[in-house]
Order: structure tokens, then C-alpha cells, then sequence
């Protein structure tokens, strides 16, 4: 029995790919969700700035430049400098390694962790179901940004505390969702079939249950991105999350932005930018992603 | 139906000790505590024995299960205490700052609703066209846009404008006056927060009311408005969005609950003395009696407003009741 769902599984894999070569099924997307696939340029031109960061700007993201102190956009600097001479531009395309960083790591771990969590509650039932869903329901109505005040205190500021702060959260959300599919999943007699012949828990769960929520998984998924990075971004701009001289988009923010808003405003404008092109980026990716993946909405 | 709340509410009450319990512990993770850093803000020498006292009055040398009981007792009869950090009691504190952030919190919610039902029904109903593309994007840069950077874009628009018109920048005033005294001082203090914050809430509540409206245009009975000669202006506004504000309403009442956490950046940018700073501050000060305060307060709003919502489908759908 193991063998059908899995073979079933590799067997609509291998139908999707040899449908149309690559390119042909790219510009139907296209086609289908304009919207959706000018999210998708915008996630993969901030990935191509996140690797080729120091092949695309001359200068240092840390670098201090007392000459150049809050120097206006010109021919060297083309989005001007901030207090410390740094430039602006290479500034945001460092910036992108971090916040995809902790967009891709936060979304990851909480998700996984949550798919894990709702599978395995939504598989054994009962007591262990509803105790789990108890402890879910603290961890969904604790408030969020409370939730990372007290990380960051506990353990101090710095990128990877940030990370805990924000995947936590995460996880109830995900784990929710997750669960409501697999109690469906559950019913299905491929399940039976995999306990009667003496499977483990954890081989069912995994092997059997897990491949088949992947639809709101990745649903999920994407939308955690876009939520991570502007919660990095908050963060960061609080004083709490990411800490000099890291380039980051938030922190760029609170270094001072408010305070030269009137002389330079080019400090404060530009790092904004690109927080709200990145989130709505994936924001319009993770909706056509849902549009695509999930059947009852694409009637419509 | 009796049945079912008295199951919701008896539901509610492992969610509020398990917020407390976690709100508990957290704090006492974090290291130091009010009276070193109360002692550090002096600047002077701190005399461990003064410490000591502070602790000892703040009934912080207690057993760490004497304290829960206290705190446990007195979320229950609705008395946190003093603030540890300023000595006041707490329902002053909160007091002094709650008529900010309410008020706030309903234009927020008041802006949110006037951008978000026109525009969500100009997207269905136009649904696919341009305005359709137009209205989703305007509203996916709403959740994409941080609010304390559109806050800050507003204090820099506001300068710049008047700065042009009238030759001197102006910024809003910083001191709060309640509209019942000066209300166009109030207006001009709280407008600009409550439009950025608005708008990030409007956001939500466009698609909700975009996707609803949609599944109601597909009912049989808009067919039957149509077809006996009814003006399109009627069918939508009579027979499609009545019966389409259910999700919408539940929405905005939901994301009311959220409201606390996305002011805490608003009122850190606009520099407002209301709730969300007074929480960054409780934090930070180590005030515990403050902070299990606040946080007790906002996890009660959110798991009653669920509970109100989860009531009021399960008055509409009696499968609900019954499963």
C-alpha cells in the first residue's frame, strides 16, 4: 500500500513535466495570473541583488565615509548617503541577503515545524489533539509583536534572535491550517491500510499524511516570507531586532531616518521602497501560488 | 445552543491561563530586574542593600508560586496592582493613555471600513477588468507597506506641503487633547496615525469583501433580481452586498483584536503617549505587573471577540452547534 500513494505521487510529478517544455507553461502562468508573475520578477530580481550584492556596487555596506556624510543622490551616489557616508543604494542591496535571510529562514522552520505539528495532532486525535489545539490557541492570541519584545529581552537583539522571535508565531498558524487538511486526510482508508500493515506513527505522518497537505503547506509558506521580512523590518526600525552596522532595510529606518526626514529625505524614503516592494512581491506570488493551488477557488 | 456556550466558554478559560502562565514565566526570563535598572537610571552608586529593599517591597523576594497566585488572583478580580516602575496603581497608568489609543484604534478601524467596502465592491463587481487589478494592488501594498514607514512619509509629506503653501512646515501637535475640548487640535494630532494605520487594515478587509461579494454574485437569487428587471445598483446593493457583510464584519472585528500590536510601531513614529508605547516601556523596564497587565488585556479582547464571532456563526450554521 505504501507503493500507491507514493508512486502515485512521483507518477503526477512526471505528468506535469512532460506536458510542455518549461518556458511554454511560464508565459501561460503569465497569461493567467499578470499579477502573480509580476511578483514572482520581483522576488527573483531581489535574489539575483542578494547573491550578486558585491559584484553590482563599488562601495562597502559598512564602510564609514565622513567626507560623504549625508550627501545627496547624484552620478556616484544614486540614492544619496546616510549620517555615516554609507551609500544608500548599497546599503539596500546588502540588504536584501538579510532580509531574505530571515524571510526564507523564518518561514522555513516555522512552517515545517508547524506541518509536523498539526499532521501529527490532526493523526492521533483525541486527548492529544485537543490539548494541542489548547496550547495552539495561547500561542495564536498572544500578541505577536509581544511575543518578540520578550525573545529579544531575553536573549538580546541580533539576527538570529530575531529569527526565533518571528518563527514562533508561525508555527500555531501554520499548524492550524495544516491540521484542518490533514483531518480530512486522516478518513482516507490508504491511512488504515498503512496502520494495519504495522507502519510507525511517524512513517505515516511523514510518508503518507505530510506529501498530501503540501497545497496549504506551501500556501503557507509563501505568505510567511512576505509576513517575516516586514516583521524583521518592524523590528528592526523598534530598536529590537537586526543591529548595526548589519545592512538591513529596518534598521536603515531607525538610524536616523526621522531625524534628517527633512534635510535628507532620501535616508528615510529609499530603504521603505524596498521593504514594501519585497513584501508585496511575495505577496502577490503566495496569491496566485493559492489561486493555483487551490481547486475550490479556481472555479470561480 | 445553551450547550454549545457553555462548551465555547468554558474553551476560553485554558487559553487565558496558558497566556498567563507563558506571560509569566517569559518575563522572569529576561535578565535583571525593575529594581537594578530602577537603581542604574539614578546614575548613582547602587547600594546592594537598597536593591534588596526595593525587592522586598515589591514583593519580588516572594516564592515564585506566591507571586503567580497573586497575579492569577488578581487578573481575576480585575486588579493588577501597582506598576513596579512608577509606583501608580495600574488601572491609573493604563487610564491615562486608553482614551488615546481607542480612540485611535476606532478611526483606524472607521478609515479602514470607508476605503475598504466601496473599493471591494467596485473590484468584484468590475471583477478581472483593470479597476479590478488596480483596486487588489492598492490593496496588497496596504499589508506590503510597514506603517511606521507610511508614518514617516506622512510627517515628511505634511512638512514638505505646508512648508511650499504657507512657507513654514508645520507638524502635528504632540500633546494630546481630548475632542471633547478642542476637537480640530484633537483631529490634527490623530488623523495622520489613524490613516496609516487604517489603511494597512483596510487592506484585509478589501480582499475579504472583494471574494465575498463574488460568491454571492454566483447565487441564484442575483439571477432572479436580474432577470425580473431590477437596476444593477439595486441587485448589488440591496441583494449581493447585505448578505456578503457577514465575513467582512467578522474580519474587521477580528483584526480590531490585532489592533494593540500594530499600534505599538504607529505610536512609536508619531510619537504618541498611548497604549503600545506604554508597553514597549513596560518591557523594557522589566514593570512585570505592567506588562502581564497589558498582555491579559489584549489576549482577553482577542479570545472574547473570537468567542463572539464563533457564537454568531454557530447562531447562523447549526452544524456548527452540533459537530
Amino acid at each position: 500500500m505504501t507503493m500507491v500513494s507514493e508512486v502515485r505521487v512521483d507518477s503526477e510529478i512526471k505528468d506535469l513535466s512532460e506536458e510542455r517544455p518549461l518556458s511554454q507553461v511560464l508565459i501561460k502562468l503569465t497569461r493567467k495570473y499578470p499579477l502573480g508573475a509580476f511578483g514572482g520578477v520581483i522576488v527573483v530580481v531581489m535574489i539575483v541583488l542578494a547573491i550578486f550584492a558585491n559584484v553590482l556596487t563599488p562601495y562597502d555596506p559598512e564602510l564609514n565615509s565622513f567626507e560623504h556624510m549625508l550627501s545627496p543622490p547624484d552620478g556616484s551616489f544614486w540614492m544619496g548617503t546616510d549620517q555615516f557616508g554609507r551609500d544608500i543604494l548599497t546599503r539596500i542591496i546588502y540588504g536584501s541577503r538579510t532580509a531574505l535571510f530571515v524571510g526564507f529562514s523564518c518561514a522555513i522552520i516555522g512552517s515545517a515545524i508547524g506541518l509536523v505539528l498539526g499532521v501529527g495532532s490532526a493523526y492521533f486525535g483525541g486527548l492529544i489533539d485537543l490539548l494541542f489545539q489548547r496550547v495552539m490557541d495561547v500561542f495564536m492570541a498572544f500578541p505577536l509583536i509581544i511575543m518578540a519584545l520578550a525573545v529579544v529581552s531575553i536573549f538580546g537583539p541580533g539576527t538570529q534572535n530575531v529569527i526565533i522571535a518571528i518563527t514562533i508565531p508561525f508555527i500555531p498558524r501554520c499548524a492550524r491550517v495544516v491540521r484542518s487538511s490533514a483531518l480530512a486526510i486522516r478518513e482516507i482508508p490508504y491511512v488504515d491500510a498503512a496502520r494495519a500493515l504495522g507502519f510507525t506513527h511517524s512513517r505515516i505522518i511523514l510518508r503518507h499524511m505530510v506529501p498530501n497537505v503540501m497545497a496549504p503547506f506551501l500556501i503557507m509558506l509563501t505568505a510567511f516570507v512576505g509576513q517575516a521580512i516586514l516583521l524583521e523590518a518592524s523590528l528592526s526600525y523598534l530598536g529590537l531586532g537586526v543591529q548595526e552596522p548589519t545592512p538591513a532595510w529596518g534598521l536603515m529606518l531607525q538610524g536616523g531616518a526621522e531625524e534628517y526626514a527633512e534635510s535628507a529625505p532620501w535616508v528615510a524614503i529609499w530603504p521603505g521602497v524596498a521593504i514594501s516592494l519585497a513584501v508585496f512581491g511575495f505577496n502577490l506570488f503566495g496569491d496566485a501560488l493559492r489561486d493555483a493551488l487551490d481547486p475550490k477557488l479556481r472555479q470561480q | 445552543m445553551y450547550k454549545y456556550i457553555v462548551k465555547r466558554l468554558l474553551l476560553m478559560i485554558p487559553t487565558l491561563i496558558g497566556a498567563a502562565v507563558l506571560v509569566f514565566f517569559l518575563l522572569r526570563l529576561i535578565p535583571g530586574d525593575v529594581c537594578e535598572l530602577r537603581m542604574a537610571g539614578t546614575g548613582l552608586y547602587a547600594d546592594p542593600a537598597e536593591i534588596e529593599l526595593c525587592r522586598q517591597n515589591l514583593g519580588l523576594n516572594n516564592h515564585i508560586m506566591v507571586q503567580f497566585f497573586n497575579f492569577i488572583t488578581g487578573f481575576f478580580i480585575f486588579d493588577f496592582g501597582d506598576s513596579m516602575w512608577t509606583g501608580k496603581p495600574i488601572s491609573f497608568e493604563i487610564g491615562l493613555r486608553f482614551q488615546l489609543s481607542l480612540q485611535v484604534a476606532f478611526m483606524a478601524t472607521f478609515v479602514a471600513i470607508i476605503i475598504s467596502i466601496p473599493l471591494g465592491v467596485v473590484s468584484a463587481v468590475k471583477q478581472d477588468t483593470w479597476i479590478d487589478y488596480v483596486v487588489r494592488t492598492f490593496s496588497i501594498f496596504g499589508i506590503a507597506i510597514p506603517s511606521f514607514w507610511l508614518g514617516i512619509m506622512i510627517i515628511l509629506g505634511l512638512l514638505i506641503v505646508t512648508q511650499a503653501w504657507f512657507g513654514e512646515p508645520w507638524m502635528p501637535p504632540i500633546e494630546y487633547v481630548s475632542p471633547f475640548e478642542d476637537f480640530g487640535a484633537n483631529m490634527a494630532q490623530l488623523i495622520w496615525p489613524a490613516v496609516a494605520t487604517g489603511y494597512r487594515y483596510s487592506a484585509v478587509a478589501t480582499r475579504m469583501t472583494r471574494s465575498a461579494l463574488l460568491e454571492v454574485l454566483r447565487e441564484d437569487y442575483i439571477r432572479t433580481a436580474r432577470a425580473k428587471g431590477l437596476m444593477e445598483k439595486i441587485v448589488i446593493n440591496r441583494h449581493a452586498l447585505k448578505n456578503s457583510l457577514l465575513p467582512v464584519v467578522t474580519v474587521i472585528g477580528i483584526e480590531f483584536a490585532f489592533l494593540m500590536g500594530g499600534l505599538v510601531v504607529t505610536e512609536q513614529v508619531f510619537n504618541l503617549n498611548g497604549l503600545g508605547k506604554l508597553f514597549v516601556e513596560s518591557v523594557l523596564n522589566n514593570d512585570y505587573n505592567m506588562t502581564q497587565a497589558l498582555v491579559m488585556i489584549v489576549v482577553s479582547v482577542f479570545v472574547f471577540t473570537n468567542f463572539i464571532v464563533d457564537l454568531f456563526y454557530a447562531w447562523l450554521d447549526p452544524r456548527i452547534r452540533y459537530s
